[in-house]
């Protein structure tokens, strides 16, 4: 009784078998180091790369779901903007776009730097980038501040409630996106990229190119149209 | 998470602490033990609110049988009668916990992170860390969801589809916090899918063994596979829809809130672009399941492999443009109607070929009744009833008469029940011993299938024709319209079956733990035949008594009757009792590596796959997953990994 005990948990813990296979493994051991493809080569994109092409897919519908509302508002017959309600500032905006399509650009650059295995203008690109999504989440705020001073609450309307919701989801996007490249910043201080490993720079940067791809969709649905 | 970390997991042998083998692991096998208990759990609760409510309706306004003793000044149910809030509420949760909470948990989460690696080969999902972290995220919606029957004014109670007006303001339904607390649970959800999404596209496209190609996955692995594609681009619109009512609960936004120039329809636009992706992420793993295991038991390979795959990838892309049929009395334009009806009425092509693949898979073949057997052919048969009653409602026209009836509820319960149930039933029956290295109970199996098969039709057979005549979905109490009175046997005796299958779900269990435990006492056995053979017997006498009285009077019979049906009770019983004496084998028997000689890849892999699933190699696949009675073999049955001799391979060439 307590061999067959024994021979059931070394079963449990071993395992069973696995039938013999006439095929020799493929690369070491059978082992990948990396994804194998079932044609044995490598795939063509990486697991990184998909993932995040999977995640940005979900975001895409996530702000069609909030874009598709703020279109039923603004087509809805209503007159909009609606008459006795703060304008939105283009103006500041116009200027925040601008630095927030300039930190897609220094974020090319820092992947350059990292192609490169140039740590020092990854680093300084990183930072750049990340002050300059800063200075967007900054200029954005002081511009909120000023519109709830005018008194366009979140709860005044239809037009108040689509763009304190739109632009407020891309807002929290960008806090996160900051975030996450702060701690990229981190790593890459630590010298943890190389241009072999570039993973978690790349993946970084995908979410970065969405969060700035999508604002000039939103500023000009929200601000201009 | 970078791609060597993943790989390499197999290589860990050092001995892990309770939390990070229980409570945080990384492994796929655990995660998915996880999803599994979580799902059953919440069935349980979501089960037991379908019995209370259904009490109210077959006799309304008494006490629910065993709640008789809370006092008048209980807040929930004084001396144990339903209130029309709290019934309201109970039919809300009802369905969000069966639909969110057991169904998708136990497909999107349980079978996805079991099957996938194991059938395709790879050593782990190709995040693991991620994976944990969906599980934790979803039990962590899970408690917000529970927190909400505790909070005041009780949980949400404006229907499962949460339909705006009623859902945002306070005052039409005395729901406060718990409808906020529904939508916040449902936001969170949404980000535990994507997780499970992202990695189960990640692994399907990139670590499938050598040899695995495409078309050389089981169906099951193609359609979790199409399943988190369609969640990872749906969830994020409900998790949008929730943001949005969130934000007209809280911040008292304009959204949905006609007085402020919201737009109600935005919301049932939004819910229901969401919702019909939605019914496929709950049924089409049970039709892939179901496509595996009836090829299984029929030794014959699957008939019209490829047309299977390309009909699950149809179904999933045309759900993309019927929304619109759950709104046809939402004031749409009829010729817009005109136009989902027809969309809606196109997926019942692929719908229909892969019924006829099922019954051409199943034609000549050397059909073996095993218990997940049953579980898929009941999923056929009852897949088929209600795909037929949902082409009545996908025309428009016949839909004004039996929209919002108990037509729909016979409907939906039909392919979520009839469908996703039988095959989640059919899974785990299918998976148990590989999940946990133990054959479940044959016999305890099938007496359970059948109280459930039939309690499931005494249910919601009857339905059908309450609709056609009538009966209003979510009413609290149907007799208080006259047209309705005539109907109250139907209501009586759909109550008694839910009470039958209730109850059959007790063998259920035990068999699960029983098996699980490996309980093969004889106090135990003596249990489980005793319950079996009582619950059977009980309901026999029921259903007689019931039937004597001429399905007019839900009094109890008369003596006379009551003797009779009592006889057949009792015939009942030593019937299931002799029946489970004599068949009933152990309880836990050790599963061999492939109890079904099945040709997947997950039989490969040792009784309990550990940690990396497979031995020091992959396994290499060499053929399809469905090559079963080979001519010219001495098996009826082929492992992938079987290599071809070499005559099959120069033929083939």
């Amino acid at each position: 009784m307590s061999q067959s005990i024994a021979e059931e948990k070394s079963r449990r813990r071993e395992g069973g078998f696995l039938p013999p296979s006439t095929v020799e493994p493929p690369g070491n051991g059978g082992e990948p180091s990396r994804p194998q493809m079932p044609s044995g080569g490598e795939p063509i994109i990486g697991n990184v790369q998909l993932a995040m092409m999977v995640v940005i897919m979900a975001e895409v519908m996530f702000f069609s779901g909030l874009i598709g509302a703020f279109l039923v508002f603004r087509f809805g017959g209503q007159p909009w903007p609606p008459p006795f309600q703060p304008r939105l500032p283009v103006g500041i905006t116009s200027v925040n776009t601008l630095f927030l399509m300039v930190s897609s650009y220094t974020f090319i650059q820092a992947q350059r730097g990292l192609k490169q295995d140039n740590q020092a203008k990854l680093s300084t690109y990183l930072t750049l980038t990340g002050a300059l999504g800063f200075l967007f989440l900054t200029i954005q705020g002081y511009e909120w501040i000023q519109l709830l001073n005018f008194g366009l609450r979140i709860s005044s309307g239809t037009y108040a409630s689509t763009f304190y919701t739109i632009i407020g989801a891309h807002a929290v996007h960008v806090f996160f996106a900051v975030i996450w490249l702060g701690m990229v910043l981190i790593r890459a201080r630590r010298g943890h990229f190389s241009a072999q490993n570039q993973n978690g720079v790349i993946a970084c940067s995908m979410y970065w190119h969405l969060v700035t791809g999508l604002w000039p969709i939103l500023f000009f649905l929200v601000y201009l149209m | 998470m970078s791609d060597s970390a993943t790989a390499t997991v197999g290589h860990d042998h050092h001995e892990a602490s309770f939390i990070s083998t229980y409570v945080f692991s990384t492994d796929h096998k655990m995660i998915a033990k996880q999803f599994f208990w979580f799902a059953l759990v919440m069935m349980i609760l979501g089960g037991g609110l379908a019995l209370m409510f259904r009490w109210q309706l077959a006799w309304p306004e008494t006490s629910v049988w065993g709640f008789g003793w809370l006092s008048d000044e209980n807040e929930f149910m004084p001396t144990g009668i339903i209130g029309p809030d709290i019934y309201n509420m109970m039919i809300t949760m009802h369905a969000t916990i069966m639909v969110f909470f057991v169904i998708m948990p136990m497909f999107s989460g349980a079978f996805s992170n079991f099957l996938i690696p194991l059938m395709i080969g790879a050593r782990d999902m190709a995040f693991p860390f991620l994976n944990m972290l969906s599980f934790w995220v979803a039990a962590l919606a899970g408690v917000i969801m529970l927190a909400g029957f505790f909070v005041e004014g009780g949980h949400a109670a404006a229907g499962w589809t949460a339909y705006a007006p009623l859902s945002i303001k306070e005052e039409f339904t005395g729901v406060g916090a718990g409808q906020t607390l529904w939508a916040l649970s449902i936001f969170v959800l949404t980000i535990s899918g994507l997780m499970g999404s992202v990695n189960y596209i990640t692994t399907v496209i990139n670590m499938r063994t050598k040899g695995m190609t495409w078309f050389r996955m089981p169906t099951t692995v193609w359609a979790l596979f199409v399943v988190a594609i369609l969640s990872l681009l749906a969830l994020p619109i409900l998790g949008a829809a929730g943001v949005l009512l969130i934000f007209d609960r809280v911040f008292e936004t304009a959204f949905f809130d006609p007085q402020k120039g919201g737009q109600p329809l935005l919301w049932q636009h939004l819910f229901w672009y969401f919702g019909h992706p939605e019914v496929y992420i709950l049924i089409l793993p049970a039709m892939g399941v179901t496509s595996d295991i009836l090829s299984v038991f029929s030794r014959k390979p699957i008939f019209g492999y490829r047309a299977m795959v390309y009909a699950i990838i149809a179904i999933a892309f045309i759900g993309w443009a019927v929304w619109g049929h759950h709104m046809f009395q939402s004031g749409m334009n009829p010729r817009l109607g005109q136009a989902f009806m027809t969309t809606t009425m196109l997926i019942a092509i692929p719908s229909a070929i892969k019924t006829f693949n099922w019954l051409g898979t199943l034609w000549k073949g050397s059909i073996q009744f095993t218990v997940p057997m049953l579980h898929a052919l009941a999923f056929v048969s009852m897949f088929v009833i209600g795909g037929l009653s949902g082409i009545f409602m996908a025309s428009n026209t016949v839909d004004i008469f039996i929209h919002d009836t108990y037509f729909i509820v016979a409907h939906i319960h039909y392919v979520l029940f009839g469908g996703s149930i039988f095959g989640l039933f059919a899974g785990v029956t299918f998976w148990f011993p590989k999940m946990f290295g133990r054959m479940m109970n044959d016999s305890l199996g099938r007496v359970h299938f059948w109280i459930t098969f039939i309690g499931f039709n005494i249910i919601f057979f009857p339905m059908h024709i309450l609709g056609i005549g009538g009966h209003m979905r979510r009413i609290y109490n149907p007799m208080q319209y006259d047209f309705l009175k005539d109907f109250e046997p139907f209501n009586v005796a759909i109550t008694l079956g839910a009470l039958m299958l209730g109850m059959g779900q007790i063998i259920f269990a035990m068999n699960i733990f029983g098996s699980l435990w490996k309980l093969n006492f004889n106090w135990f056995r003596t249990a489980a035949r005793v319950v079996s053979s009582y619950l059977s017997a009980f309901i026999a006498y029921k259903f007689v008594a019931f039937y004597l009285e001429g399905l007019t009077n839900p009094t109890p019979a008369s003596f006379g009757g009551r003797m009779f049906a009592g006889i057949i009770g009792l015939a009942v019983f030593v019937w299931i009792y002799r029946y489970l004496s004599k068949k009933m084998g152990e309880i836990g028997e050790t599963a061999p590596q492939n109890p079904w000689k099945a040709n997947t890849l997950e039989w490969v892999a040792p009784v309990i796959p550990p940690h990396g699933n497979f031995g020091p190699t992959l396994p290499v696949v060499h053929r399809g997953p469905y090559e079963y009675s080979l001519p010219g073999e001495e098996d009826d049955w082929a492992p992938q990994t079987k290599p071809l001799s070499e005559e099959a391979a120069s033929a083939s060439h």
